[in-house]
């Protein structure tokens, strides 16, 4: 299918993120496919590295404010971003003033203030920039999908994930019960306080798995990880799906996840 | 099980690091289930309540404005309230800490002669240790708080700051009146377990003429104390006694008797999930011939000023204590309130204890949150918790990193060198080359890494981790890029 009169010429560089472009290279490819089949023309600028999400989260501010200079200067003359993960647009969008504020460098903060809105999560990019629902993705499963805290209150994704969700065809959502509870991965938390951790994954295990889906999806790798790591563990028969993966995948090219 | 003191007084500086103290903790099931049942119910009965307010947002941001109004001019309303207090005939004392606070409230129970009080339920109360100070001093304490009455007599330590008892159920409470009330046949039907607390009551409401309270807010503009209570039992220690002594934070001071509209529609909701608390006890210095005619207040710094000076750090202040944070956390739902190691547990214990305590102990507590936000969505005065989190957290990194032991310490020197790696692409990506490598050696037939190194280990004890794939998305990209077609399907 060909969506490319949808838009006209559209522009967009993909900021894979740094665990994404590590670990979960499948993310990249299809937010690549996708994109391209809804005739966006995607750019990578291969100097990227991490938004310094880690590093400010765990206390160490100061590798957070060069990390943080080292993608606005990187970007600048970017036109769009798209980020296939909410908790790294979090990052910019929470933590970025303060960093820069308290850095002082008049020309950065200009930078930034004119860099920030042209920062998209994907959900974000399909909605609210190329205005589309339905990308004409075919996944033929039972899917939960699993509302990330930083997607959910971070930068308050709303139904953007459901609205894109409803369209794919041939997939029966289940709906996920307490929504709205972290998964209990929380970056370095996640080996800091490992056992507290560990708990409240048991209890979301429990409600991801009372759902008897085949995959869990999110918007962010980082709670997926986690999850995916447990259901690996336990032999949970679920896997889990960045959202991106489903909205590339048709009848055509299914998701690499099935292969 | 056994309901003599297993934890020592909530200290911070003899408490174990939160990972450490919540061990025993996540293997109680017990006391997992009672937390997370309780929380649970007061969650609900919140989330109903909240949703029928058409304007919450707005009471929130009027919340918020009154709260950071007073604190920027917090000199000038206490001294109102020191002035109008003392007007109506009460008379106000300044504590720089807990020791003084102590020294001032034992000067004033001597005066009365009274070896015994009565006291409504107070956290300031037990920031500065002082029913075990009394206790000592010769003065017995008796709460009268059914919640605080059941740790009292079981010798339990508070876990919520508005629910104390909260991890302890119904035939726990059964069996700690029964020892320690002579009660052999009572069962634990919550009328029976009510009725044997008041029977024991009463007896102290009659023959103890002097009380301890804390305060909700202070009000400057008519020097009014306001204590709001589910019980009646605060309603009797302010009626019966002859002297009453407030114990407030300094920080709990509004500048005008209207702000309460505001705050107490906000407090009664996120605290218990109800419309209106059930006792709200409001008085103004002394009434000849009505409550209590000798009447003092205590105004605790104990760190508080250190924190009022402090940009980001202020906001904690703004706190009404409604516990809103800790019921929504979960964290806190999974640990309940000891491992905390302070009086105030949960998200907004996190950042206030180790503020209390100038940053010198609980510096665990910044860490123990997953940083959900779930606290600053439900908080009613808008404390932006993880923003405050994240502010200690650098401040503790700052105090440690310079330490010899931290050189070594793998988190540390994992992030260092991250650092390093992430401010130049071909470091990153030689990193991730050798990385690849190195995961291969430690991942399984199945394509998963079982068991890691190092900090590592401690993401292995419960999860998997998927081997490195073979090809980086950048790797990928680059490659993609030298074909001659790459036409999407």
């Amino acid at each position: 299918m060909n969506f490319g009169y949808l838009v006209s010429a559209m522009r967009a560089s993909l900021f894979i993120t740094c665990y994404n472009d590590t670990l979960f290279p499948e993310t990249g490819r299809a937010v690549v496919t996708l994109l391209e089949r809804l005739g966006v023309e995607l750019d990578f600028h291969p100097k990227q590295t991490c938004c310094g999400q880690m590093h400010a989260n765990t206390g160490f501010r100061g590798e957070a404010f060069s990390q943080a200079k080292r993608l606005v200067r990187l970007y600048q003359d970017t036109e769009t971003i798209v980020v296939p993960s909410s908790s790294c647009v979090a990052m910019i969008r929470d933590q970025y003033p303060g960093l820069i504020q308290e850095l002082g460098n008049a020309e950065l903060q200009q930078q930034f203030r004119a860099l920030l809105p042209r920062i998209y999560e994907l959900s974000e990019f399909l909605i609210d920039r190329l205005g589309v629902e339905d990308v004409g993705a075919y996944f033929p499963h039972r899917v939960v999908y699993h509302a990330s805290c930083h997607g959910l209150r971070g930068i308050h994704l709303g139904d953007r994930p459901w609205r894109l969700m409803n369209k794919v065809r041939g997939m029966e959502q289940i709906a996920l019960p307490n929504l709205d509870r972290c998964c209990g991965f929380g970056g370095t938390f996640s080996v800091k306080n490992a056992e507290v951790s560990s708990a409240m994954l048991a209890v979301k295990m429990q409600d991801v798995m009372s759902t008897g889906a085949e995959f869990c999806t999110a918007l962010d790798n980082s709670c997926l990880m986690h999850l995916g790591g447990a259901m690996h563990r336990q032999y949970a028969g679920m896997k889990t799906i960045h959202l991106a993966e489903i909205l590339a995948s048709t009848e055509a090219a299914p998701a690499e996840a099935l292969a | 099980m056994s309901h003599t003191a297993n934890h020592p007084v909530l200290d911070p500086r003899f408490a174990q690091p939160f990972p450490k103290a919540v061990l025993p903790v996540l293997r109680n099931p017990q006391l997992r289930k009672n937390v997370a049942h309780a929380i649970d119910v007061i969650q609900a009965k919140r989330a109903k309540l909240v949703a029928e307010k058409t304007d919450w947002q707005e009471l929130r941001t009027a919340a918020s404005a009154i709260r950071t109004h007073a604190l920027e001019n917090l000199g000038f309303y206490l001294e109102q309230f020191e002035e109008r207090c003392t007007a109506a005939g009460g008379t106000v004392h300044w504590a720089a800490d807990a020791e003084e606070a102590r020294k001032i409230i034992l000067d004033i129970l001597h005066a009365e002669n009274a070896s015994e009080v009565i006291k409504i339920k107070t956290m300031t109360s037990a920031e500065i240790q002082l029913n075990p100070f009394l206790e000592a001093s010769g003065v017995k304490a008796y709460e009268t708080d059914l919640a605080e009455i059941i740790l009292q007599l079981g010798e339990e330590e508070p876990s919520h700051i508005v629910v104390p008892a909260l991890h302890v159920n119904r035939s726990q409470v059964r069996e700690i009146f029964s020892r320690t009330m002579g009660l052999k046949d009572l069962s634990d039907d919550p009328k029976e377990l009510t009725n044997a607390a008041r029977n024991y009551l009463r007896q102290k409401f009659l023959k103890i003429p002097t009380a301890i309270s804390g305060a909700n807010f202070l009000v400057a503009e008519t020097g009014t104390v306001v204590v709001v209570e589910s019980e009646g039992n605060g309603r009797m220690c302010l009626t019966l006694p002859k002297t009453m002594i407030t114990l407030a934070g300094i920080e709990k001071v509004l500048p005008r008797f209207q702000d309460l509209e505001v705050m107490l529609q906000l407090l009664a909701r996120s605290a218990t999930g109800e419309r209106m608390n059930p006792y709200n006890s409001l008085w103004t210095g002394v009434t000849p011939g009505d409550g209590p005619q000798r009447f003092h207040v205590v105004l605790l710094d104990n760190g508080r000023s250190s924190i009022l000076a402090k940009k980001t750090e202020r906001q904690t202040l703004k706190c009404i204590r409604c516990a809103a944070c800790m019921n929504t956390c979960p964290v806190y739902r999974q640990t309940g309130g000891h491992a905390y190691g302070s009086v105030y547990p949960g998200p907004i214990g996190a950042i206030l204890t180790p503020q209390l305590m100038q940053m010198h102990y609980a510096q665990s507590l910044p860490y123990a949150s997953s940083l959900c936000g779930a606290c600053y969505e439900v908080c009613p005065v808008k404390i932006n918790i993880p923003e405050v989190l994240l502010e200690l957290r650098s401040q503790v990194v700052n105090q440690e990193r310079g330490k010899f032991v931290r050189f070594f310490d793998p988190m540390y020197l994992g992030l260092r060198v991250a650092s390093v790696l992430f401010s130049r692409a071909w470091l990153f990506h030689t990193a991730q080359f050798f990385g690849g490598i190195g995961a291969r050696l430690i991942t399984r037939k199945d394509g998963w890494i079982h068991s890691m190194p190092s900090v590592g280990g401690k993401w292995t004890q419960t999860r998997d981790l998927r081997g490195f794939p073979s090809q980086t998305f950048h790797g990928w990209w680059a490659a993609r890029g030298q074909q001659p077609s790459k036409e999407a399907k």
